[in-house]
């Protein structure tokens, strides 16, 4: 059965690339492992933003409690704008090395780079803005702010350095339409840190205007 | 040419390919080949001794408790010091021993199994093994300190919290458990990726061995399973050490979510301990019978089915907390339903021996008293499901006899049955019969005589958890019992080690197939050779050692490069369900840096105990440098010129070590 999906998904690829014949190889165990990895991360943070609801809705009084106010949008709206599109330049750059186009590779990735930073950079600007206001210490929703938002940055800084890693490689000319497996592995970590700010913008930030 | 039996066709394989395919395949020796294997098989044993070990000090643990309560107001220990005891021994059991020495077996046996050389991330396998090893060091050492854990295993906050128990000992448990975690998870991770693309060609899914099917449903498991544990224990360490509120109601937080995230693992880490259990008896039990195993898809859906439902019963462990009853009529109904998958299993057996033809061996007989007490534990387990009964029960010994009738019924039993089975082929050597049946009915009887009466004791009200307790409330007399059954089980169990022992010095050297086994790693010596399988063999059914065909397929696939890969360092990658032989791949070689990596994890948990943050930062980098350097692309010796033997296909296959996980 996965032989003939393998091998239909060979075919496709000879007719699209007639140059490279390429036998069914299906998933490789690293593609498994990453799989798995983002399962058991998307867990973690299936649980931690079950916690802020849990709390949420046992809570009495009004929510954010201890008067801090609800958070603003504008900052977080362009973080998410920076963040999702950052995914695009990901797959271009995936698109790139299987097709052998190493340069593009390089570009694609440095530009997913560049975005993820920007995103971090506005997220360090937003912390000095809330600091003044409340610490994660001041109540549990101080506690629940910091600890999502600051949980999701450092997988996008984690995410950051894994692109920068394979920056470097793909100068040293380590990649090509052969041998790429990182970058894909890279991306698909890449795309889940972004698909789960999209679940954090929701709970965080426009879930309390609902 | 045809095969008699599974040491004909390991023979038969070896001549065939032996020479070519062990020379890519060698052994380090010393100190250096010590730190730097990756073999799935010496990093197996070692999940096991070291299990052993700390199986060893929390039972020393278990012993002094049990002196301490030997009569009323004992005074062997500080009611401080039993509270550490307690803790560290529940903890250690559940977490140190149970689930590694299981995975201890898996990494040995998977590859085996399956019929491959290998588990999928060799290095990442070695490094889960020194984080496992470092975070019982970092757990244990605290002892020393005064500062073991002291709230329970389950560390129920606010007795956890900082504000009742200022000291290191709660940030031991979080740290340690956090860092243990690392190492589950990988593992879980490595044993799927293994099951699912490492399986010799003809394996189908439904070929697979019941045990593989209990480690890969345990592993999938672990991934849904550990999150809650890891995020509750992140949350715990920074309330305590950074004034966060998560659980603290003054500033808003709530105590019960605590409870809710650690059942929601802890009640799946009951099956992620008993499943892989149940797997090993799955494995004795037809070998003794003489037969396959009776209604297999239905005994590897009732895995499956535990697995999923597990994770809806979490609450009837909460069922005195004052929850909505609405949540407790749903929790105890999932309850209730959850023991009908067990008793499929254990009808399974059942119909296996019936139908079979009994051999009493020793692993047999471990096999048969672990059906016993489980089935008990499981009477009383379905008790806890009834909430009113419940409610009056909790935090009784009634308690702690169900659940070391589960735990230690449920898991030491196939353990111990498991280590007797396996043992001619993780040591080479055969145990004596006579001291194993000795070893087997000093625990059985020791067993039941401790923690049976502790049901009783329960009944009479007695808490669990005091360190001590008045005359004349009728409790006496069955703790009398209970510590006099803890010394006779401590001699089962120091005749079971020393049997062992003594057959590891001076047992008989043992032939590949001592029992006649079913599945594939009888193929293989006794010990195994570091390459496991010199062909590699196509699966033509459930029990290919007692198939013709298959036991032929280990000379007749010895012309086929495929089943061979004597090429390099390599194994066969087969598609997921099927098994279809896809190509070779190449596996890493030996290396320190699962090691170092291990190293900078550990300088980093116990600088963050410690409150050394900048040392904490410093381990870190040392982990993090460590897994670029692992993960750096490589041209490896024989990758480049390997271009139509390995296909060098889309998506990977190609260039050879590439298929270690490419994030922490």
């Amino acid at each position: 059965m996965s032989v003939t999906r393998g091998q239909r998904a060979a075919a496709s690829k000879r007719r699209a690339a007639p140059h490279r014949r390429v036998p069914p190889s299906g998933r490789t165990p690293a593609w498994w492992g990453m799989v798995m990895f983002v399962t058991t991360e998307g867990m973690l943070f299936a649980c931690v933003l079950a916690s802020y609801f849990y709390i949420r809705f046992s809570t009495r009084g009004p929510w954010p409690p201890g008067g801090i106010e609800n958070p603003e949008l504008t900052k977080p709206l362009v973080m998410t704008a920076l963040l999702v599109s950052s995914s695009g330049p990901m797959l271009w750059a995936d698109w790139a090395v299987r097709h052998g186009r190493t340069g593009q590779l390089k570009g694609g990735l440095a530009l997913t780079l560049l975005l993820g930073a920007t995103f971090l950079g506005l997220q360090g600007s937003e912390y000095m803005e809330k600091f003044k206001k409340f610490s994660w210490s001041e109540n549990v929703y101080g506690s629940l702010f910091y600890g999502i938002t600051g949980f999701h940055g450092t997988h996008v800084a984690v995410g950051l350095v894994m692109i920068l890693f394979t920056i470097v490689a793909a100068l040293r000319g380590k990649f090509s339409a052969k041998r790429h497996e990182r970058v894909r592995l890279v991306a698909f970590y890449w795309h889940f840190v972004d698909a789960v700010w999209v679940f954090i913008l929701f709970t965080i930030y426009l879930s309390p205007k609902l | 040419m045809s095969i008699a039996d599974a040491a004909g066709a390991y023979r038969a394989a070896e001549e065939a390919a032996g020479e070519r395919v062990a020379r890519h395949w060698p052994e380090g020796h010393g100190l250096r080949g010590w730190i730097t294997t990756v073999d799935h098989k010496r990093i197996g044993r070692r999940y096991m001794v070291t299990a052993a070990v700390f199986f060893t000090l929390a039972g020393i643990e278990a012993l002094v408790m049990r002196t301490q309560l030997t009569l009323p107001e004992g005074k062997v220990v500080s009611p401080g010091v039993y509270d550490q005891l307690f803790s560290l021994h529940g903890t250690a059991m559940i977490f140190f021993f149970a689930t590694p020495m299981l995975f201890g077996f898996g990494n040995f046996l998977l590859p085996l199994m399956l019929g491959t050389r290998d588990m999928a991330f060799p290095r990442f396998n070695a490094f889960g093994y020194w984080v496992f090893a470092a975070a019982g060091l970092f757990m244990f050492s605290s002892l020393l300190f005064g500062v073991a854990p002291n709230a329970g295993w389950f560390a129920y906050v606010p007795l956890s919290g900082a504000r009742y128990t200022p000291d290191l000992n709660l940030d031991v448990y979080s740290l340690g458990l956090l860092f243990l975690g690392i190492s589950t998870t990988g593992s879980g991770i490595n044993f799927i990726a293994t099951a699912l693309k490492l399986r010799a060609p003809g394996m189908t899914l439904s070929r697979v061995p019941v045990f593989v099917w209990a480690l890969v449903v345990t592993s999938f498991m672990v991934v849904f399973a550990l999150p809650p544990l890891n995020l509750a224990n992140a949350m715990l360490f920074l309330d305590r050490r950074f004034g966060t509120k998560f659980f603290v109601p003054t500033g808003g937080g709530d105590a019960l979510l605590w409870q809710h995230l650690f059942w929601l693992f802890g009640h799946p880490d009951v099956y992620i301990i008993v499943l892989p259990a149940l797997g090993i008896v799955s494995a004795i039990v037809p070998t003794f019978s003489r037969r396959p195993i009776a209604a297999y898809p239905v005994i590897v859906l009732a895995t499956v089915a535990t697995g999923i439902i597990s994770f809806g019963v979490w609450v009837h462990h909460m069922f005195a907390v004052g929850l909505p009853q609405l949540a407790m009529t749903f929790f105890s109904a999932a309850s209730i339903v959850i023991t009908i998958p067990a008793g499929i299993q254990i009808f399974s057996w059942l119909g296996t021996m019936l139908l079979g033809r009994v051999v009493l061996a020793v692993p047999m007989l471990w096999a048969l008293g672990f059906i016993l007490v489980f089935v008990l534990g499981g009477v009383t387990g379905v008790m806890f499901a009834i909430v009113p009964f419940d409610q009056q029960s909790t935090d009784s010994y009634f308690v702690v006899a169900h659940f070391h009738y589960v735990l230690f019924g449920g898991a030491v039993f196939p353990i111990i049955g498991g280590v007797f089975y396996w043992w001619p082929k993780f040591t080479g050597r055969t145990t004596s019969v006579r001291a194993g049946l000795w070893s087997f009915w000093l625990v059985f009887a020791g067993f039941n005589l401790t923690f049976f009466p502790m049901h009783i004791a329960g009944l009479l009200g007695m808490p669990r958890r005091v360190y001590t307790f008045s005359p004349g409330l009728g409790w006496d007399a069955w703790n009398l019992l209970s510590t006099a059954g803890a010394y006779l089980l401590a001699v089962g169990l120091l005749v079971t080690l020393s049997t062992l022992l003594y057959s590891l010095r001076r047992g008989a050297p043992a032939p590949p197939d001592p029992w006649g086994g079913e599945t594939l790693e009888w193929a293989t010596a006794s010990p195994p050779p570091t390459h496991d399988f010199a062909v590699i063999p196509t699966v033509y059914s459930l029990h290919p050692l007692w198939d013709q065909r298959t036991l032929d397929s280990f000379h007749e696939e010895s012309r086929s490069p495929l089943h061979v890969q004597a090429d390099g360092h390599d194994v066969l990658r087969t598609t997921e369900l099927d098994a279809e032989p896809q190509l070779g791949v190449e596996m890493p070689e030996d290396t320190p840096v699962p090691f170092v990596a291990a190293f900078g994890l550990l300088i980093a948990f116990t600088s963050l105990l410690l409150g050394g943050y900048l040392a904490a930062i410093a381990g870190a980098a040392v982990f993090g440098f460590s897994l670029m350097w692992w993960l750096w692309p490589r041209d490896r010796p024989g990758s480049s010129g390997g271009g139509e033997r390995r296909g060098e296909g889309e998506g990977g296959g190609s260039a050879g070590g590439e298929r270690e996980e490419a994030s922490a």
